[in-house]
Parts: structure tokens; C-alpha cells; sequence
């Protein structure tokens, strides 16, 4: 789950990492009065999105950028005007864009250097990991891909945390003034202290800052958390911004369905994450593009499937959906059942292709035969792939 | 021989009353899996499927001479139940629970590291020696005995796997599901170092999926020390980046991790790249004949 950076703020400050004076306003007016009431000579207004890139990133069809600087109340009004219900495209929003739906006024802070940090959990350590390195508000992923020798790294131990001697090595190496480092051991223990109390799965500082005064402050801050952990935080829960979410993607997860939306126009079922990777990747390896991800799990029942048809048919992109299950503990059996009530609540609409494999296969197959439900049914995998393809594109 | 699991392999499974873990109890006593009992706290004395119920995984293994756990204790217990296993001295645990959160993997890795278990998952389908073991939730009969290696980080791709394999004519050794999270006990690299000193296993057929870097290590690994022929295929190669799909494992960020990498790092380790699902079980039949060329 995604959060906005305002209340990953709200979390840090409460954790005890230093960030920045801010508020959230709704309206340009409410923009210029935040301003007022913060009282610095300069303030930052940042849309609030749930995607990165927004300082270079710019509104639909304008020069309006997603964070800029305002040195007056009237600056800070105009900006928020330029973004709130405007939509901004960045690197990591695709071509779409997300529209703005509140900013973000922070104020200012003289700053010495720029520096990043984050916190992830290593999969080749197999334990949480601080990451640093000179190279602030910068591409990081560039950074690490041209000049590795800049991205420094301790692990650490979620019970033990980050110790105060990793917090003074990574001082040392990021070149902070020794006056400084007293500041960082706080700084980095507590974000990684936050980062496990919280049940994160990212929590990335781009930029983090040297101040003048020498304190190091947060300036940025994106964080995610870990789906599987969010039973032991319902405070977290009430932080979800639904708005910022893709509403089949939310109405997928509520039927127990895994769905991401892509852009093609070939639809596909499947059960298992793994294989429904791998149908998309054949669908594309026969010249169709998917036009989603969908996992229906391992116990998909009539109610999940006819409620994923239902998703997939409400992507008018959608020419031709392949159906593809691999039964193990789920039966051939069930899925055929599943499918026949599908095509006659929902109603197919465009062309379905099947193919079924495993468990109770045969069976399945003569009930969806004997139904008279309209399917067109496959033999292995590359039989089904060309003739959604063929289909699709009929 | 085999890896890991055999037809004497005692198993119990830890969270035997549940209606999941009673169901994959039966489906394994099915297939001829020595299951020797079952953990549930509390309903100790109990029985399952004629198996008795104990309160804790150090009782039932002394009493029952257990070696190996099948876990299907839910999410927010399974780390508690694995620990309390590598306590027991369980030589293999396999973890078939899905949805455990990360820092508690984080927790129990070093744990279980530090031991003499191994353990198998988080997230994952299981373990099948066929025709001998079969430990989790995988559907017996599409596999046959034989002498391919096979592991894969997700389940239903690997039933598919073997699947052809099995049509192909080519049976498998074992069968190892390691688990679509982020965190999981085993990595390819160590079940290639199984799979290279059985001798029974004659060749080695692996997928991955794109995010992390465990298949470029995997490859590194088959370049410096598996002689034995290797096939692979990366599941997600058309997959946009960023999104998660489905394992929390497979996000790509940043161009690391891309199945473009991942291929790249297989080739030049001389494996033999499935390019689409339907072509896995051929690609390791192009590799075993490759080797014999």
C-alpha cells in the first residue's frame, strides 16, 4: 500500500525523524494561507500523488511543474492553482498522468547539501538494508546503475536495529562534518527503527538534507508497506487514498482477485501469479498485447470468476479474453462450472477462449462442451495463444 | 536418490485441524507420503485423517521420529510455527502458508540460518520426490519419476513445467517450489548445489520471474559450478515496470531485475532459454541434447 508524502511525514515526525513544517491544503486559497501561517520566507507547494519524478515532472498540456518554490502567498496560490485538478505526468506515472487532488505546502530550509537514503528489505541479505549516498535528488536508480561505488549499504537486524557505529560509517563515507554526525546516528537509527515498527516495505528520503545549522532533515519522503502486515496496523489502513488507486484493481482485490490493468486489448485469467506472468508474456510472444494481469488464486470459486469476467469486460479495450487454468488443488471441474454461470450472469460479450489443463480436465471439459456457453476451447498453450490473437484482432 | 525428500521421509504437518491443512494431509497420505502426524496448540490428542494431533512440534517429533514439517499455519502465526520447528530439530521445514509479512521472515532467516533446517519457502507449492514424497499442495499425478531437476520461485508455472516435461516423456528427480516472496529460506543456488551432487538427477530445469537479482545469481552459480545441462525460463518478461504483480517478489524498479538482464545473465551462463512458456519443457530437452552433441 502507497501512501501519500504528507503522511509519511505525519509517520516520521511521529517516529521522531526530523522533517519540515507543513500543510496539506484541498484549495489555492487554502494554499495561500498555509503559506501565511508557516511563516518562512520560502515554502515548497508539491501536488500529492502517489508516484515520484514530480519535481521534473509537469501538468497535462502545461509548463506547471509538480513541486516549485513560492515566495509569497500570491506564488503559492498560483502554483496550487496550476496543479490541483490538473493532471501531472511524470517518469513514473506513465503517459496518463494521475490528477492532482491536494498539495502539499512545506516550508522552506537553508540547505548545505543534498544526500539520499532509503530503507528496503535486501532479498540477497535476507534482512532489512540502509541505503546512502551523495548523489541527492538525483535519478538513484542512474546513480546505482553508472556509479555503483556511490551507493553505500548496512544492513541491519529488525530487532537489534541500525547500529550507532553503521550510522557513524555511513556519515563518515557520505562526508558529513563530524559536527553533524551526532545528528545522523539519531537520524538514520530512527528511520530505520520507523521503517520496521511500521511494517514498511520502502522507505526512501530523496532528498535527505544537510542543513546549514547541521542537522540532516528529510525533505522528501515516499513510503509503501507491506500488504501482508497490514492485519497488525489498522492506523495505516486509514491512510489508503482509494482515489489514487485504480478502482478495478480496487474492486479486484475486494473480491480476493489479484488485477493490474494494462493497456492491451486481450484479457486474461489465470490462476496463479506466476503462470498469469507467463500467459501475458505468451499472448505478447503470438503479437496480441494483454490487456490486464489476473490471478484468481488458488481457490477461485463461481462467485470470484464470474467477478473477474465482470472486471475484464468492463475494460472496453478488451476484444477477446483467454482463459487460462492450470488446475492443481483447483478443479477443472469447478472452473467449467464457474465459467458456464459467468457467461450467463455477465454475458460474453467478446470472444473467451479456454484452456483447461489438470485436475478433473476431461470432466470440465465435456461440461463446458455439453453447456452450449460460448467458448472457444484450446489444447495446450500455444494452440490458445494464437486463437485469442486470431480472435482479437477478427 | 533424489533431493531433499524420499519415500522414508516422516512428515507431520503443523496446522493439521485447519480445513487446508487437513485436506493437503489427505491429498499427501494419498499420493504415499509417510505423513506421521499433525501440530495443533491445544487440540493435543486429537486425530486427522487417522493421524495423531500433537500441542507441539518438539512432542511430535518424539514421539513420531518426524523429520520434515509441512506448514499451513495462517499468515500472522506461520513465523512463530517455523521457529518452533528449526527449535525441534526438524531437518526439512516447508512452508506453504502465503501472505507472511516480510520483517517476519527477516526475523526468523538468520534463525533458521544459524541452524541445521532447512527450510523451504515461505509462499510456495511444496516439495515432490514423484512416485516417492510428495510435501504440499501440487497435483500428484501430472508428475512422473525420472531424472529432471526442477525448481521455480511460483507454482502453478512449475506444474505447467512439469507438465511437459511429463508429456515429453521426461520424468523428474525432485520437484522444489521455493517460494514467490521476497524473503524465503531456500534460493536456487542452494537447491543447484542439491541437484549437481545427486546423482540422480541428470539435468536441471529452473524459472524465474523478473525483480531481484536471484536468477542472474543463479546463473553465475550453473557458470562456476553445475556441469550438469540447465534450462530456464523468466516468467513476467512482458510485464510493465513497477507494477506488482501478484508475488511481491516481481516488481521491477529502476532496470534492475528485468527479465532482459536476467536472460542476458543465462545465456552467457550457457543455459538453454525457453522463450515462451509453452517451449519450457522443450528447451530442456535442446539442452540435455546439446550436451550429448
Amino acid at each position: 500500500m502507497k501512501i501519500h508524502e504528507f503522511q509519511a511525514k505525519d509517520l516520521l515526525r511521529a517516529a521522531g525523524v526530523p522533517v519540515l513544517a507543513g500543510k496539506v491544503a484541498l484549495t489555492p486559497d487554502e494554499a495561500a494561507a498555509a503559506f501565511t501561517a508557516l511563516g518562512t520566507p520560502v515554502c515548497a507547494v508539491k501536488a500529492q500523488i502517489h508516484a515520484g519524478g514530480r519535481g521534473k515532472g509537469k501538468v497535462q498540456g502545461g509548463e506547471q511543474r509538480g513541486v516549485e518554490l513560492a515566495k509569497t502567498a500570491a506564488d503559492a496560490k498560483r502554483i496550487a492553482e496550476g496543479l490541483l485538478g490538473n493532471t501531472l505526468v511524470t517518469i513514473q506515472t506513465g503517459p496518463e498522468g494521475q490528477v492532482v487532488r491536494q498539495v502539499f505546502v512545506e516550508s522552506g530550509c537553508a540547505i548545505d547539501r543534498e544526500l539520499y537514503c532509503a530503507v528496503l528489505v535486501d532479498r540477497r541479505v535476507g534482512s532489512p538494508v540502509l541505503i546512502a549516498s551523495t548523489a541527492g535528488g538525483m535519478d538513484i536508480e542512474e546513480v546505482a546503475a553508472k556509479t555503483p561505488e556511490l551507493i553505500l549499504s548496512e544492513p541491519f537486524d529488525p530487532d537489534r536495529g541500525l547500529g550507532a557505529y553503521q550510522a557513524r560509517v555511513l556519515a563518515s563515507k557520505l562526508g558529513l562534518p563530524t559536527a553533524s554526525w551526532r545528528h545522523a546516528e539519531s537520524f538514520f537509527r530512527t528511520l530505520c527503527q520507523a521503517f520496521v515498527d511500521l511494517d514498511a516495505s520502502l522507505l526512501e528520503i530523496n532528498p535527505l538534507v544537510l542543513a546549514k545549522d547541521g542537522t540532516l532533515v528529510a525533505l522528501d519522503a515516499k513510503m509503501t508497506f507491506d500488504d501482508n502486515a497490514l492485519f497488525r496496523h489498522k492506523d495505516l489502513v486509514a491512510l489508503r487514498d482509494e482515489a489514487e488507486e485504480d478502482p478495478s484493481e480496487t474492486r479486484a482485490a475486494a473480491a480476493g482477485l489479484s488485477y493490474v490493468k494494462l493497456n492491451g486489448t486481450i484479457g486474461c485469467l489465470v490462476n496463479g501469479a506466476g503462470l498469469a506472468m507467463s500467459t501475458m508474456d505468451l499472448v505478447k510472444h503470438h503479437g496480441g498485447e494483454p490487456a490486464n494481469f489476473l490471478d484468481v488464486g488458488g481457490g477461485a470459486n463461481v462467485t470470484a470468476v464470474t467477478e473477474a469476467f465482470r472486471i475484464i469486460l468492463s475494460d472496453t479495450h478488451v476484444k477477446a479474453v483467454l482463459v487460462n487454468i492450470f488446475g492443481g488443488i483447483m478443479r477443472c471441474t469447478t472452473i467449467a462450472a464457474a465459467l458456464i454461470e459467468a457467461s450467463k450472469t455477465v454475458g460474453f460479450t467478446v470472444p473467451v477462449v479456454v484452456r483447461l489443463e489438470g485436475t478433473e480436465v476431461e470432466e470440465g471439459k465435456k461440461i463446458l462442451a455439453a453447456s452450449g456457453a460460448k467458448i472457444i476451447t484450446a489444447d495446450g498453450l500455444t494452440d490458445a495463444a494464437q486463437k485469442v490473437v486470431a480472435a482479437s484482432k477478427a | 536418490m533424489s533431493i531433499l525428500v524420499t519415500r522414508d521421509t516422516r512428515v507431520i504437518c503443523q496446522g493439521i485441524t485447519g480445513k487446508v491443512g487437513e485436506f493437503h494431509t489427505r491429498g499427501c497420505l494419498d499420493y504415499g507420503t509417510r505423513m506421521v502426524g499433525g501440530v495443533t496448540p491445544g487440540k493435543g490428542g486429537e486425530t486427522v485423517a487417522d493421524l495423531p494431533v500433537f500441542n507441539t512440534v518438539a512432542e511430535a517429533r518424539d514421539a513420531t521420529g518426524a523429520n520434515a514439517t509441512m506448514i499451513f499455519v495462517p499468515p500472522a502465526f506461520a513465523a512463530d510455527a517455523i521457529l518452533e520447528a528449526v527449535a525441534a530439530g526438524i531437518e526439512l521445514v516447508i512452508a506453504i502458508t502465503e501472505g507472511i509479512p516480510v520483517m517476519d521472515m527477516a526475523r526468523v532467516l538468520p534463525v533458521v540460518h544459524a541452524s541445521q533446517s532447512r527450510l523451504i519457502g515461505p509462499n510456495c507449492p511444496g516439495v515432490i520426490t514423484p512416485g516417492q514424497c510428495k510435501i504440499g499442495i501440487m497435483p500428484g499425478y501430472i508428475h512422473t519419476p525420472g531424472h529432471v531437476g526442477v525448481m521455480s520461485r511460483s507454482g502453478t508455472l512449475t506444474y505447467e513445467a512439469v507438465w511437459q516435461l511429463t508429456q515429453l516423456g521426461h520424468g523428474q528427480s525432485t520437484c522444489v517450489g521455493l517460494g514467490g516472496d521476497p524473503l524465503v529460506g531456500s534460493s536456487f543456488i542452494d537447491i543447484l548445489a542439491l541437484f549437481q551432487a545427486d546423482p540422480e538427477t541428470h539435468s536441471i530445469l529452473m524459472m524465474g520471474e523478473i525483480g531481484g537479482s536471484a536468477e542472474e545469481e543463479a546463473a553465475d552459480y550453473v557458470k562456476h559450478h553445475v556441469t550438469k545441462p540447465v534450462a530456464a525460463f523468466i516468467a513476467g518478461q512482458t510485464a510493465p515496470p513497477g507494477k506488482r504483480m501478484g508475488h511481491a517478489g516481481a516488481i521491477i524498479s529502476g532496470g534492475k531485475g528485468t527479465a532482459e538482464a536476467k536472460l542476458t545473465a543465462l545465456r552467457e551462463a550457457g543455459i538453454e532459454v525457453a522463450e515462451s512458456p509453452a517451449d519450457m519443457g522443450a528447451a530442456l530437452v535442446r539442452a540435455v541434447e546439446k550436451r550429448r552433441r
